[in-house]
């Protein structure tokens, strides 16, 4: 597809010069308006744009509010009440980039279970698909670190637990684990220059960020989109250019999604947070229950589904370094799908059993979202064992043995007759 | 080793399940759920009372401010719009005679006296509302250990936990989605102002603390701070310790979230204008569509 042609010709003197230049115009055209898109997309494609609207919303909301913050632990809690109540609209911009974090999140959740619903990681969209996993892991590090910026317990706190993850290392090598954590921390515990460092790390990833995005919808734009038929674009008729049509549908979602991210951050701003980080961080006084924010649940769950044993597997010693193992083990697992997947068919409309196995699986990571939030202790532990393994049967057992055994249905002749019915294709 | 650790673990997993137990009988002793209170400010429509938050700041004045601080809101913002609006005349005169003045450097740039007093002068309208300790020991020196917090974002820094079953807890939380709610925190202070009773005969307070149905663990060092007609309302209110406990907890809400009315307002025109909007584009978007089928 990035062989196709732009028909883009400047018409006045000063677009044929930087035409012979630097055709970006000539570009532009080729791979954002004549660009072909599969006729039968629907509203879950309109993701990638909304996730492209809630990236730039990040980096201007942030960049306005770096003007007034302070990285200091003993200035940083007093900065964010000083945007909230003095910058003049700052509650505004600070809503919008709290809130923001969320709506990137849910965004980026649905972007990826359209993929996994819709097989859109398979041949020939691998590199495509691992990038994406690129992006996630670099949003995550991303949000982890802006949650410490406000510096209330939670921000101290859960910085607190989730770089003492690294410690775990120390039962592979003795020492090594405690070394990275205080490397990180550059200190002896969670402090000032631990914030320091995460506020400019937290400017940076972003426009690192950025960098992935950009080849993310480059390898996009060299094998074409998937779409819900999974099928390949074969004639001029399964394909209409990205404008007006596809752009048309793509700010009806985005404004749709827009309605979302505005009642939050109007009607709703501290919902997705925690009460306890509007009490400035205290070294001295550990919450009574630390969470995470809930983008990060399911993985919490998986984390803290090894206690000393799991499903009465003995772990002994090694019980933290299993969770840590296991909780990025669950994104990277990603990674291996489109190898892991037997079936030749990519879209789940035609595969009655995978479609079964994808539902479980969206299940289960609410399940794993729901335990996450609730105390490791009890009944809940067993659960989060439980769906831990259903978690990780999807990808390594599910996806291999499901595309061996399982008979699709017919896959229409092409996305014409998805869309049209068969027969159609000669009329369109 | 290995032992040590299984046994330390089953040590603590006694210790969870005994406390765990008594954590229950605590609970049945005492339940108290906390109940959500029909706030003018609640919900995605909800706007403060201008009168009750005037109340409100009546009692932090009289009662709380004797311990308790509310140093990120400045006297100027009680004359802003969106809040009690005193007259701004009214406020300067209160900034002027606060008993809890303004540290600040003399002109030969000391802090402080020859007995170590720290200068200080009368407050100013952009000051911020200082409580009586000029730190944390100071306070728990004068409050027997105990630390009266800033009240600033208190209204923020609390909530209400719900135990609720797994089935019903989505549906919970689509609800309050669609209702706006985020009045957790004056629903605790309410609860907790409100919430001083005898201990149940099964419990034995500590010296010096209170028995509280809302407070988590029950025992708290704050003694009870209202009590029936210790306040004189000017507006005729009746000088209840609820409508105390309901102004104050209202007047916090507007301390930790002072632009709530303006953010509702603006929040109403911007999601009239997604509406419109969304719909005219999806109109739009049928329109350039029909063009293919």
């Amino acid at each position: 597809m990035s062989g196709h042609s732009s028909s883009y010709e400047p018409t006045s003197r000063w677009g044929k010069w930087w035409d012979e230049r630097l055709p970006i115009m000539r570009m532009m055209h080729g791979q954002f308006v004549e660009f072909p898109t599969p006729r039968n997309l629907n509203y879950l494609w309109t993701f990638g744009g909304i996730l492209m609207l809630c990236l730039v919303a990040q980096i201007v909301t942030g960049v306005v509010l770096a003007m007034h913050y302070q990285p200091s632990d003993v200035a940083a809690f007093d900065a964010i009440e000083h945007i909230r109540r003095n910058v003049n609209y700052g509650w505004m911009i600070r809503n919008f980039h709290a809130v923001g974090a969320s709506m990137f999140f849910i965004a980026v959740y649905i972007h990826i279970f359209r993929g996994l619903y819709y097989g859109s990681y398979k041949a020939p969209r691998e590199i495509l698909w691992i990038l994406g996993v690129v992006i996630l892991l670099l949003m995550m590090a991303t949000a982890f670190m802006g949650y410490v910026l406000p510096w209330g317990q939670m921000s101290f706190w859960g910085a607190t637990v989730i770089t003492n993850l690294f410690s775990a290392l120390d039962t592979v090598w003795s020492g090594l684990g405690t070394a990275i954590v205080e490397w990180l921390w550059g200190g002896y515990s969670v402090s000032g220059v631990t914030l320091n460092r995460f506020f400019s790390l937290h400017y940076l990833l972003p426009f690192v960020l950025t960098g992935v995005v950009i080849l993310h919808v480059w390898a996009l734009h060299i094998t074409g989109q998937n779409n819900p038929d999974g099928l390949d674009l074969k004639q001029p008729s399964d394909s209409v250019p990205m404008h007006p049509y596809a752009t048309a549908k793509d700010f009806v979602g985005m404004f749709a999604f827009l309605i979302l991210f505005a009642w939050f951050v109007f009607f709703l701003p501290d919902y997705l947070g925690h009460p306890d980080n509007y009490t400035e961080a205290n070294p001295l006084v550990t919450p009574p229950h630390i969470v995470p924010e809930w983008y990060f649940l399911p993985f919490y769950a998986i984390l803290r589904a090894f206690t000393g044993s799991f499903l009465g597997i003995p772990l002994g010693g090694f019980a933290k370094l299993m969770g840590v193992i296991a909780m990025f083990g669950s994104i990277l697992v990603l990674v291996f799908a489109p190898w892991l997947d037997t079936s030749r068919v990519r879209s789940a409309k035609y595969r009655p059993i995978f479609k079964w196995a994808f539902w479980v699986f969206a299940f289960t990571c609410l399940a794993l979202g729901y335990l996450g939030s609730l105390p490791a202790e009890g009944v809940y532990v067993f659960w989060a064992q439980i769906f831990t393994v259903i978690y990780f049967a999807f990808f390594l057992i599910a996806m291999p043995i499901i595309g061996l055994i399982e008979t699709p249905k017919p896959l229409p002749r092409s996305i014409t007759d998805a869309v049209l019915g068969s027969g159609a294709a000669a009329k369109a | 080793m290995k032992n040590l650790i299984s046994l330390s673990a089953a040590s603590l997993l006694a210790l969870s399940a005994l406390t765990g137990a008594s954590g229950a009988a605590e609970t049945a002793a005492a339940h108290h759920e906390i109940v959500r209170q029909p706030w003018s400010f609640a919900g995605f429509k909800g706007q403060f009372d201008r009168a009750q938050l005037q109340r409100g700041f009546q009692v932090y004045k009289e009662v709380c401010a004797a311990c308790h601080g509310l140093k990120r809101v400045y006297f100027r913002n009680l004359a802003e719009p969106g809040g009690p609006v005193f007259p701004e005349e009214a406020v300067r005169e209160l900034a002027a005679s606060w008993p809890n003045q303004i540290p600040e450097m003399n002109d030969q740039g000391e802090i402080a006296g020859k007995g170590g007093e720290l200068f200080k002068r009368p407050a100013k309208l952009s000051d911020p509302i200082l409580g009586p300790y000029l730190n944390d020991r100071q306070a728990r020196a004068a409050q027997n250990g105990a630390l009266p917090p800033d009240l600033s974002v208190i209204a923020k820094a609390r909530g209400v936990h719900r135990e609720v079953h797994w089935a019903i807890h989505p549906f919970l939380m689509l609800g309050d989605i669609l209702q706006g709610y985020q009045e957790g925190g004056p629903d605790y202070l309410y609860a907790l102002l409100t919430g001083y009773t005898e201990p149940p005969a099964d419990v034995t307070v500590g010296e010096g603390m209170s028995f509280n149905t809302a407070f988590p663990g029950h025992q708290l060092a704050m003694p009870p701070p209202l009590s029936d007609g210790s306040i004189t309302y000017q507006d005729g209110t009746k000088p209840t310790v609820d409508n105390y406990a309901r102004d104050v907890s209202a007047f916090l809400a507007w301390a930790a979230d002072p632009s709530l009315d303006q953010r509702k307002r603006i929040g109403w025109v911007v999601m009239l204008y997604l509406l419109v909007t969304t719909v005219l584009l999806y109109f739009g978007k049928r329109r350039i569509w029909s063009k293919l089928h």
